[in-house]
């Protein structure tokens, strides 16, 4: 009699062929690894921007890691599920024995492993080629928390749209919420600068709960408690709210 | 779940692989199944044919646990095909009309991909060989033609070693090679005991396969049996080839000279049945007394007659004889209002809601 394999193997099997077509969109590697670093390297070097007190390259790492978490978990992992639901990918998994918690634990995977390695490429650059040392007072766990955190909230509204709005409208939306939230996230430019009522809206978006949380980790300064509970509050809502609204043909 | 007396001839016990009983299935109201009850045996390959609308695929998807019914019961191995589908999955194999496979992805890769749920699969590599698809492993779905495609999702369909395997148009888009080699893959599957459920349009797919065949339309069963049987109730008519061509005067002639020598049963009509000199007489039965007025009134006009058939005809026109009779409006008694559905159903116009279903 026909019978499924273990999960975790029917997971890292999924996870892996996730990865290999993430690494076959060009467009996928553009946005996910070599924008983030490509922003980082051009604002620490070209001093266009208002300096505050820490250099260039401390501001703008927290962000181009918060940058890098956007795009992989909600513009990559969004467009990409949306166009397997149009090509109706994920519903002949779904009469696959890989479960739906399997399917999403591997999309969730392979996020994972993209993130991690857009992280050491923009940790690397900074440290190699932009003179970054990390703060002596710096908190991995606060980072540690905003990137799963901030994962989370990404990737459930990224999944909100991709499970209810065809693929190109949610590639459009995607790509630009994508870039509202890289002027008002508190990537490159520094949040305070933005004028009121803007500021204060821009640090109730996921995205400036990010970075702020990120710079707070980064820093080992500032409060983190607060991004973290917007985040989380804004990963929570996207997330009962896509698994309300989820159509997976 | 079976109700004894109500399904069809074969249906119970432990020798139903899918067990369908007064299956209804409703988009907006309108029933798009409406009352269906079949059977696929253990072992057995049932077609299931029927017009455009006819709730071909809405049948297959409840019966693949994608949707659930609005009234009736479904057992797939004695299993409900929507709760117990954590069960199921490993057992069913699936074939949609839509394949499910992402461009980027290469043939091979693809298939080992659903290998690698199963604990005991089949080897892809031996099953791409058997679909004619081992030069294709390597290359990625977007350049695979309708028909390679189709041949990967039917692989995908077969590696788990399914128990029951669910083809909604296994053949559609396949070049004649094609059809070809995918039918000697289903017809294989019975022999290593696989039930099959497959729908098609392709009635060559059902003389060649099926051990039986149920027709719907409109969301009912219209007739079910083996060929033979279906074939058993077909009407005869008398077709024939003349080396020439009879005008529309000599056909009202012909039937004329029919209708006089006595032929039973109403008054006979010769009408056009393509090109290059073929006929046929509508209106009555063949009889040696029809067959001799013909030859006669052949002779009499010095015009050979090449070919001469009193047969019950092909598959497809019992097919168009048992939709068209099911469709045709006073035979049918239909509740709220389904008779427009299968109305449209007949005529050939899509019905939305399983198209829009689908999607």
């Amino acid at each position: 009699m026909s019978s499924p394999a273990a999960l975790p193997r029917m997971v890292a099997s999924q996870a892996g062929m996730e990865l290999r077509l993430t690494a076959r969109r060009g467009e996928n590697l553009f946005v996910t690894l070599v924008l983030p670093a490509a922003l980082l390297v051009f604002f620490a070097s070209v001093p266009v921007l208002p300096s505050e007190g820490p250099s260039a390259v401390d501001f703008l790492l927290p962000g181009a890691v918060g940058l890098a978490i956007m795009a992989t978990a909600f513009v990559n992992l969004g467009i990409a599920t949306a166009f397997e639901r149009g090509y109706g990918v994920l519903k002949r998994l779904g009469g696959s024995p890989l479960p739906r918690s399997g399917l999403l634990a591997a999309k969730v995977a392979a996020v994972a492993v993209v993130e991690g390695i857009g992280v050491a490429i923009l940790v690397g650059v900074a440290a190699l080629a932009l003179g970054w040392r990390p703060d002596p007072s710096i908190a991995p766990a606060v980072i540690a928390a905003a990137v799963v955190i901030g994962t989370f909230a990404f990737a459930s509204l990224g999944l909100l749209l991709a499970g209810a709005l065809r693929p190109e409208a949610t590639l459009a939306i995607a790509n630009a919420v994508f870039v509202l939230f890289l002027l008002v996230g508190g990537v490159i430019l520094p949040i305070a600068k933005l004028p009121e009522p803007l500021a204060t809206v821009a640090r109730a978006l996921p995205s400036g709960a990010l970075t702020d949380a990120l710079r707070a980790g980064f820093t080992g300064s500032g409060d983190a408690l607060a991004p973290l509970l917007v985040l989380g509050a804004w990963g929570v809502v996207a997330a009962l709210l896509a698994a309300r609204t989820f159509r997976w043909e | 779940m079976t109700s004894p007396g109500r399904g069809p001839a074969s249906a119970s016990g432990a020798g139903v692989a899918v067990a369908v009983r007064d299956l209804v299935k409703r988009y907006d109201g309108r029933a798009v199944v409406d009352g269906l009850s079949l059977d696929v045996g253990r072992g057995e390959i049932l077609g299931l044919l029927g017009p455009n609308g006819a709730g071909k695929t809405t049948t297959v998807e409840i019966v693949e646990g994608y949707r659930r019914p609005d009234g009736g019961s479904v057992r797939v191995l004695g299993l409900d095909p929507y709760r117990d589908a954590r069960a199921l999955r490993p057992r069913v194999g699936i074939m949609l009309q839509q394949g499910g496979l992402p461009p980027q992805v290469r043939a091979g890769e693809i298939l080992r991909l659903y290998a690698s749920f199963f604990r005991d699969p089949e080897d892809p590599d031996a099953l791409l060989g058997r679909v004619g698809l081992t030069d294709a492993a390597m290359r990625r779905v977007k350049v695979l033609s309708g028909g390679e495609r189709q041949r990967l999702a039917l692989a995908i369909a077969l590696v788990g070693r399914p128990e029951v395997a669910i083809l909604d148009e296994p053949t559609a888009g396949m070049d004649p090679q094609a059809k070809a080699a995918t039918r000697d893959v289903v017809s294989d599957l019975r022999d290593s005991g696989v039930s099959v459920l497959l729908t098609t349009h392709e009635l060559v797919d059902l003389e060649r396969l099926a051990d039986r065949i149920a027709i719907v339309d409109g969301g009912r069963l219209v007739a079910l049996g083996t060929p033979d049987e279906l074939m058993a109730g077909a009407r005869r008519r008398l077709r024939f080839r003349v080396a020439g061509v009879l005008s529309a005067a000599g056909r009202v002639e012909l039937a004329g000279a029919l209708a006089a020598m006595g032929s039973t049963g109403g008054a006979p009509q010769v009408e056009e049945d393509g090109p290059g000199g073929a006929y046929r007489v509508d209106g009555v039965e063949p009889t040696p007394r029809l067959v001799a007025a013909l030859a006669d009134w052949c002779r009499g006009r010095d015009l050979l007659l090449v070919e001469m058939r009193a047969a019950g005809g092909t598959l497809e026109e019992r097919f168009l004889e048992l939709v068209g009779a099911a469709g045709g409006g006073t035979s049918r008694v239909a509740g709220g209002g389904t008779s427009r559905v299968a109305g449209a159903a007949v005529n050939g116009a899509p019905a939305g809601p399983i198209d829009g279903g689908r999607r």
